[in-house]
């Protein structure tokens, strides 16, 4: 048994890349090694910037003989059938064997030597490596189809037990010689064999192993700011970035200027992180101190107090740019940055950054208008308190929710032409929330501008503050209305304007606040906001009937039917021609917007541990736009899947289901016409017994009874939202049906008893249905 | 750094002479900037077109660079909306590429175990030249001195063989070295006897304010956008005209006029993408004019070379 040891030099690999690089190297040697029959035990692999290394532990020298034995045809089969299998093998005649009448062929394949495996898995494993991006370089590319490697490829050592394996890669002959340290020690080195490796690397200022480099910055970091008296924030994606950064890692402690410390400490935070990968510290009230940790690759003859000088010079120059940001951009109110806003474009389709914000406000302010969304902190008193509806505010209260809301909306998108957020991105929302305190604004509105993009996907916080929710809510219902409305529709896998995460916010914050609401009208809405800003509607008669349109679908009852109808009478022109297009497409669009909230509500739910199939149970009902209703009844019908109760009434109605079926399939065509397409069996179930006395036993009356008081009980408990209790009186079917299907026959040879029982199976399953399709539930 | 270490660091004219002995002895031809208003090295014609087609090209120059957009009227420390980069173009890239600019920083005067010199992962793409490449950010103490890259592509055609391109940003590097923190303070020349050395600021302080001046406030709009249109005009004129060097310079000057327009703030976010792809159709348009120019020598003298 001997080790391997195969090491790939090259120029600086991209930190990001080195962990995909292993298990890249990982995968194709085991690859190799399978495909020559060769068992590859535990394999270690080690990333520096400069190199990919695998150690292989306890190959075997060679692969195992192998004798592989063939049945060919019987040698009384025509000669053809012979010749084939000798094509096949590659034998002659009289090497097979006759055992008994039929050929057999026996191969010996020797074993191979598996140094000389390894010398042709080598270029193999580097012309397939794959990587995130590669490149061409040196003379070599002045063809196509020169070797790739992410960055130039520079060095190949290939040792197994103490023996090279030669090999060679576009130029590159493997050798036993590596590099050190690119500057405390550049020369050559020999490696001995896989043993010595990381040893006499570590000699040369080389730690190999990523995770020893990971271990040194995350102690490192932490002791170098503990001994200043501070304490390291920690974060791991830094200690993995800087030891895909360094073969040989110090960390070092800088410090800024405490005034820096005006500027939010995430901006600094982000800075020192993002664009110069420093950790940074708190002080001991657990405060952002003006301090940092960052990682250099040498041991500085000076102890790095050059090193750490020439840091702190940079960051100060990245900190006094933030500061020169946070300063400028506070100079205009986020009202004046607003002004900005009509200049960028939000899709071509859609206009202008501004044109969203305005129907966002108008949204947000019709959200708290309508009730939809408002303060769910307890009313003080009970008085203006009327119970079934929950908390009301106070038409004061309202009033000013409604304001907050929509000048939170108009401020909301103001960060984004501010210098800081130009300069990071990804501070949307945060900066505009620190200007709107830093200039007075309530905090209530501050908190909105900075929370509105949340919820950024499942898991992230839900904002639960109403002028929040308004916010974060009309700007996503905006987005997938007016995208949806334009045909701009997700598809596959592409979602370029990012609309499913829209949808699943949405779908969080109306969960999470439980908002009542028709989402089919507040959609119509939304879209109707953007029908308003036409300028043909805009410049005719028609913005009152918009007005109108708008404003009837506040009450939420309202079709946009109705709503055209009751403006139907004004004058005719072009452009009403062109509104009743529009408004055509906005019931189309709705419609679509719905299915699509529908789809990410059952994938939502099916993420959340939710059974698919009793989603599928609630959703096939259909005609259901309330989201917390329906997420109502799915969670009532999960707990009452899991009684006995549910799973025997489900029995029960599988089978009430099938008998059902079955006699539909039997009944011709032209006896179904016969009853001119009505239900008579059902019929005759709801009018009673008319059947000769006898002929129906207790459990059809028990049965009968049991429907009589479950149905309008459960419809009843639906109609309130109670759906527990529906479930519950559905349960009280349960007893009936099984004595029912226990005793009773229900293919009476009486073709009138027959069509009765079949009745009461149909009210049974009907009854169910009313609360969910049962047919939908597996099990 | 004391003062007397400080003295010994190199003035940035002696940094760039040094630069141009140092890449001299290793085969480059020093050029000169290219008589243009460009935003970067790269557009000189010896990177762009020069780094396509088969034949050797080592060269290395000082090029002037405007971003007109950067212009602080001469109060920031750090920006500049003229400034010098340090370009160096070594076709076909040769194998010990990093260690013959490591060695350019030592002959300036950066020594590697003093500060932490580091190749931080960062690829090029210059939308407006349709190019790319891979390569890295080179940092001194966690600054970025150099960008370091392999070309991949350029005009949209692929670079065969790769050119290894160094553009140092002197400004940046004089004042690691020198150890000032304020641009304008560096020592641009060192005195001579009793001829006193100038600074930075000396040169260039005013250039500063004038043309942050102009470039935000004072440039005509209408001229500019006028000279894009006349540009794009003569640079398709050139194409068809099978002057290919004369249309390149055509595509700079508009290429300029744009950024320009922009730091007037008169081409909005929708019209921005929509000029850039006009430069880089010019450029690629002169590229291929180029490429196509030369085609029958690449090919007669390097055979089995192909686009």
């Amino acid at each position: 048994m001997t080790d391997f040891l195969l090491e790939l030099r090259s120029e600086e690999i991209p930190a990001r890349m080195q962990a995909g690089a292993r298990a890249e190297l990982e995968k194709l040697f085991r690859a190799q090694m399978t495909a020559a029959g060769i068992e590859a035990g535990d394999l270690t692999i080690w990333s520096t910037p400069r190199r990919l290394a695998l150690i292989a532990k306890g190959l075997p020298e060679a692969t195992a003989a192998v004798s592989e034995e063939l049945k060919g045809p019987r040698s009384s089969a025509p000669p053809q059938a012979l010749e084939g299998f000798l094509r096949k093998t590659g034998l002659t005649q009289d090497q097979l064997q006759d055992r008994d009448g039929t050929w057999f062929a026996v191969i010996d394949k020797p074993g191979r030597a598996t140094a000389e495996v390894l010398a042709e898995a080598i270029p193999a494993i580097v012309r397939a490596f794959a990587w995130p991006k590669s490149m061409r370089w040196g003379k070599d590319s002045a063809s196509s189809e020169s070797q790739r490697w992410v960055r130039p490829l520079s060095g190949i050592v290939a040792i197994f037990g103490e023996e090279l394996i030669a090999c060679e890669v576009s130029g590159i002959s493997a050798g036993f010689a590596t590099r050190g340290h690119r500057f405390h020690c550049p020369g050559e080195i020999t490696i001995g064999s896989a043993s010595d490796y990381a040893e006499k690397l570590r000699a040369c200022h080389v730690i190999v192993d990523h995770e020893e480099r990971q271990s040194i910055i995350r102690d490192g970091a932490a002791k170098a700011a503990a001994d200043a008296g501070l304490t390291l924030v920690a974060d791991e994606g830094l200690v993995i970035e800087n030891a895909g950064l360094t073969e040989w890692p110090v960390p070092l402690l800088g410090r800024f200027d405490e005034a820096f410390l005006a500027v939010p400490p995430e901006v600094i935070q982000l800075t020192a992180r993002v664009n110069q990968k420093y950790f940074v510290v708190n002080d001991a009230a657990g405060k952002l101190a003006n301090g940092f940790v960052c990682t250099a690759n040498i041991a500085a003859i000076d102890g790095g107090a050059e090193i750490v000088a020439g840091n702190q010079k940079v960051l100060a120059a990245r900190l006094s740019d933030a500061r020169f940001f946070w300063e400028q951009d506070q100079k205009k109110t986020l009202a004046q940055h607003a002004e900005k806003l009509a200049n960028i474009t939000f899709h071509e389709k859609l206009g202008t950054v501004a044109d969203k914000v305005e129907r966002v406000a108008k949204l947000a302010r019709w959200l708290v208008e309508e009730g939809i969304v408002h303060d769910r902190s307890p009313a003080k008193a009970g008085a203006h308190d009327d119970g079934a509806d929950g908390p009301r505010l106070s038409s004061g209260n309202k009033e000013e929710l409604a304001d907050q809301a929509e000048l939170a909306a108009r401020l909301c998108k103001a960060d984004l032409v501010t210098e800081m957020v130009g300069e990071f991105p990804e501070l949307q929302g945060l900066m505009g929330g620190y200007y709107a305190r830093a200039e007075g604004l309530p905090e209530a509105v501050a908190a909105a501008i900075r929370d509105h993009y949340k919820p950024v996907g499942q898991g992230d916080d839900v904002p639960t503050a109403p002028v929040t929710v308004a916010v974060a809510l009309a700007d996503k219902l905006d987005s997938v209305a007016q995208f949806f409305l334009e045909e701009l529709t997700p598809t596959g896998s592409k979602d370029p304007f990012a609309l499913r995460r829209s949808a699943l916010a949405t779908i969080l914050l109306i969960g999470e606040n439980g908002l009542r609401l028709n989402l089919l009208d507040v959609i119509r809405k939304a879209m109707l906001l953007r029908v308003a800003e036409d300028k043909t509607v805009q410049n005719s008669a028609n913005a009152l009937r918009v007005e109108l349109l708008v404003g009837e679908l506040s009450r939420s009852d309202r079709g946009l039917a109705a709503a055209y109808d009751a403006v139907g009478d004004a004058e005719r022109d072009a452009d009403k021609q062109r509104l009743e297009q529009q408004t055509q497409a906005v019931s189309n669009a709705a419609g679509v917007v719905l299915d699509f909230f529908a789809d990410r509500l059952k994938v939502q739910q099916r993420e959340a541990g939710v059974r698919h199939d009793l989603i599928d149970a609630v959703f096939a009902l259909g005609g259901e736009d309330d989201l917390v209703r329906l997420l109502d009844r799915v969670k009532a019908l999960q707990a009452f899947m899991t009684t006995d109760d549910g799973a025997n009434l489900l029995a029960g109605y599988k089978r009430a289901a099938n008998i059902l079926k079955q006699a539909e399939q039997s009944s011709s065509p032209a006896k179904a016409g016969a009853h001119g397409g009505q239900e008579p069996a059902s019929a005759d179930a709801r009018s009673g017994p008319r059947l000769s006395p006898g002929s129906i036993t207790e459990h059809d009356a028990m049965l009968l009874a049991a429907l009589d008081a479950a149905e309008p009980a459960a419809s009843a408990a639906v109609a309130e939202e109670r759906f527990t209790d529906a479930m519950a009186e559905l349960a009280s079917l349960r007893a009936p049906i099984d004595a029912f299907f226990e005793c009773v026959m229900v293919n009476d040879p009486v073709e009138e008893v027959r069509a009765y029982r079949l009745g009461l199976l149909a009210r049974f399953t009907g009854a169910v249905h009313g609360v969910a399709d049962f047919s939908k539930i597996e099990g | 750094m004391a003062d007397a270490e400080a003295k010994k660091s190199l003035s940035f004219q002696d940094m760039i002479l040094t630069l141009h002995a140092y890449w001299a002895a290793r085969g480059c031809a020093i050029l000169q900037p290219y008589d243009m208003r460009v935003g970067a090295g790269t557009f000189h014609p010896s990177t762009t077109l020069r780094s396509l087609g088969p034949e050797p090209w080592n060269v290395a120059y000082v090029q002037p660079s405007r971003r007109p957009t950067d212009g602080r009227y001469g109060e920031n420390p750090n920006r500049l909306q003229h400034y010098y980069q340090y370009q160096v173009i070594l076709k076909p890239s040769p194998a010990d590429l990093q260690e013959q600019y490591l060695g350019s920083l030592a002959a300036i005067g950066i020594d590697p175990l003093l500060h932490d010199i580091r190749f931080v992962e960062d690829d090029w793409e210059s939308p407006t030249l349709g190019a790319w490449g891979l390569g890295w950010e080179v940092w001194c103490d966690g600054m970025e001195v150099t960008q370091f890259t392999y070309f991949q592509q350029m005009g949209g055609f692929d670079c065969k063989p790769v050119a290894g391109e160094l553009t140092y940003g002197l400004e940046r590097l004089a004042m690691y070295i020198q150890n000032v923190d304020n641009v304008y303070d560096l020592r641009f020349s060192d005195p001579v006897g009793d001829v006193a050395g100038l600074s930075y600021g000396d040169v260039f302080l005013e250039n500063e304010k004038q043309f942050s001046k102009w470039n935000f406030e004072v440039a005509d709009t209408d001229s500019l956008f006028a000279g894009f249109k006349a540009a794009e005009a003569e640079c398709q004129r050139a194409i068809a005209a099978n002057v290919p060097l004369a249309a390149y310079d055509q595509a700079i000057e508009a290429s300029h006029l744009f950024n320009l327009l922009q730091a007037r703030g008169v081409i909005s976010v929708q019209e921005r993408a929509n000029y850039m792809a006009r430069v880089r159709d010019l450029a690629k348009g002169s590229c291929k004019a180029w490429i196509d120019s030369q085609s029958e020598s690449w090919t007669a003298k390097y055979p089995g070379w192909t686009l």
